[in-house]
């Protein structure tokens, strides 16, 4: 059975420009939340994670801001691996909610203007810069996009379609998400708390991340190799935008991944959750994770951290989720307090150590779907 | 008599005709988008108030899925997460994000931003038809169904999907399109096509001829 790992990865967000740096950011506790004051995004203050600047590369202008992030993102992730998007063995996936949304005016939708929001156009252009050989595939499945780029490329890779993937997850903070957003009263007046008693609302965030899978273990990063586990989705079945009252369908992601994967929940290092610090999300992923027999297995939500980045947070997060598994740590839930969901879970409130390989990542968005996938670590 | 894995019907909708499995089920060209869809919602009997609510693009995928499956129920049949939904289209949600974005110029309107995701329109087939196993949603410049086979094949070969709903629907400036088929593992149906590219690019594609 063919294995798939990791070879090379980055992230691009307010807290670094690598993923080392995300990490060791992440580790000590800094967010890219900050309270903005931007009158082209919203006409009020709000708190949100975003990028401040991009590092330049050649023949930027030709690109939007979000092309930028994404092309930034691949080059950093491309110059760690001898993996090459010219090569006819070599998928570019692209996962993103909204795209180049951001260039949307109030003039009237031109034939070129459709052009530069058609995300397949988009990816077409990103992957050019670097002469893709293969026409990109993008996924746009709202908040698990991510989660099921990831677990698209380990089952292209498996099927022996292709050699190697590059997968880049990015959204960008836009007028568009943001008063959307706010007009579902989703947006939290604070910098949000996942799994807070106290939580009331999502904090948005913006950034790019890349994680290039390959089947060929000599090019696998890092002391410790990553392997991409199986993963499983479901659908809620109940509402557009808002999750399961009970929380099964998640539970019944996470207990296929779990048993696809041959684990039991104590060998389970972490969750990390998808955690958006809605009062209803983080209800119903605690029913799921206890459904799913997870009750003591720590678990976090990185958002605190990075806000919700939509088609990133996926890849984001399960870079994160890698770099911590790699290094032995199991990271707290920033801005959380106390306990404040029904599903018994494990919400971690402070660094700890652990021994174990296996961490599982999980995802859930509008149009009620769910996502979970397994990372492990071998030496 | 029982057949392998097969494709067990099929709907077309464009240029302002639904064909059902080989047979023309209805027509209205040149007929504006909005009369097309309350027409074949009437002609197809329906009860179901919140088609009313729903965005153009998931109005265009309700109503081909009711064709595709109005002689039969997923949910007597299989059990939910056993039947998945794999959809793709070109234009995202773009009608959607164009009214939400005018709208949100003076009042964003929630009801509006809630369809600014192409995968609401399979949020809304699971509700309407109880499915709960694998969905996904890509977009594509055109219909790829040597992509869209390969993943609706390895839903039902290696995840346990048994029935999954593979399809392609757009709709952009007023125009719209929409090809759905049913992928059964084991089908007992008069219709059981082959599943393959070929067969899918075939139906797809059909010509009307009068």
């Amino acid at each position: 059975m063919k294995r798939v790992f990791l070879a090379s990865d980055n992230i691009v967000s307010p807290l670094g420009f690598t993923t080392a740096d995300n990490y060791m950011a992440v580790k000590e506790g800094k967010t890219g939340i900050a309270l903005h004051d931007n009158s082209f995004l919203s006409g009020d203050p709000f708190y949100a994670s975003m990028l401040d600047r991009l590092p330049a590369f050649e023949g930027d202008a030709g690109y939007t801001r979000f092309e930028r992030m994404c092309i930034v993102s691949i080059q950093n992730a491309l110059s760690g691996a001898s993996v090459m998007l010219s090569d006819k063995d070599t998928i570019f996936i692209l996962s993103t909610t909204k795209g180049n949304i951001s260039l949307l005016t109030d003039k009237p939708v031109t034939p070129e203007m459709r052009s530069c929001l058609a995300l397949h156009s988009t990816a077409k252009k990103i992957g050019a810069y670097f002469n893709s050989a293969n026409r990109p595939l993008v996924i746009s499945n709202a908040c698990i996009s991510g989660v099921l780029a990831v677990l698209l490329a380990e089952r292209l890779l498996k099927a022996g379609n292709y050699k190697h993937a590059v997968i880049t997850g990015a959204d960008e903070l836009s007028h568009f998400i943001l008063s959307g957003f706010q007009s579902l009263h989703a947006v939290s007046g604070k910098p949000c708390k996942p799994f807070d008693k106290k939580r009331d609302g999502i904090t948005l965030g913006e950034g790019a991340a890349t994680m290039i899978l390959t089947i060929d273990e000599v090019l696998a990063e890092g002391s410790k190799k990553i392997v991409i586990g199986d993963g499983a989705s479901t659908n809620d079945a109940n509402h557009i935008s808002g999750p399961s009252r009970t929380g099964a369908e998640l539970g019944c992601a996470v207990s296929e991944t779990l048993k696809q994967n041959h684990l039991r929940p104590e060998e389970i290092s972490f969750i990390s959750a998808h955690g958006t610090a809605t009062v209803y999300n983080d209800e119903m992923e605690s029913k799921a994770f206890e459904l799913a027999g997870l009750t003591d297995v720590p678990l976090h939500s990185l958002k605190g951290h990075f806000g919700h980045t939509l088609g990133a947070a996926g890849v984001i997060e399960s870079l994160i989720t890698i770099y911590s598994l790699r290094d032995g740590t199991v990271l707290p839930s920033m801005n959380y307090d106390e306990y404040g969901v029904s599903g018994k879970v494990n919400v971690s409130r402070a660094e700890a150590n652990s021994g174990k390989r296996y961490a599982l990542k999980t995802a859930s968005g509008f149009g009620g779907c769910n996502a979970s996938i397994v990372y492990s670590s071998i030496n | 008599m029982s057949f392998d894995k097969a494709i067990s019907g099929y709907v077309l909708i464009k240029e302002g005709r639904v064909m059902y499995n080989d047979v023309v089920l209805f027509q209205l060209p040149d007929a504006a988008p909005a009369i097309f869809f309350n027409e074949l919602y009437n002609a197809l009997h329906i009860n179901y108030p919140k088609f009313f609510k729903m965005d153009n693009l998931c109005k265009t995928v309700f109503l081909a899925t009711e064709v595709l499956l109005k002689d039969r129920s997923l949910t007597g049949k299989y059990k939910a997460e056993e039947t998945g939904i794999v959809f793709s289209n070109a234009n995202s949600s773009i009608d959607a994000d164009v009214r939400y974005y005018q709208s949100s110029m003076l009042a964003p309107s929630p009801a509006l931003f809630v369809y600014t995701l192409p995968n609401v329109a399979i949020g809304e087939l699971c509700i309407r038809h109880g499915i709960k196993g694998e969905t996904a949603c890509f977009v594509f410049d055109i219909f790829d169904s040597v992509f869209q086979a390969w993943y609706v094949d390895m839903l039902l070969d290696t995840i346990g999907t048994k029935a999954c709903i593979s399809g392609w629907a757009d709709f952009c400036d007023e125009k719209f399109e929409a090809f759905f088929y049913l992928l059964e593992a084991e089908t007992d149906n008069k219709l059981s096509i082959k599943h393959n590219s070929e067969n899918i690019d075939k139906l797809y594609n059909h010509v009307w001829t009068s």
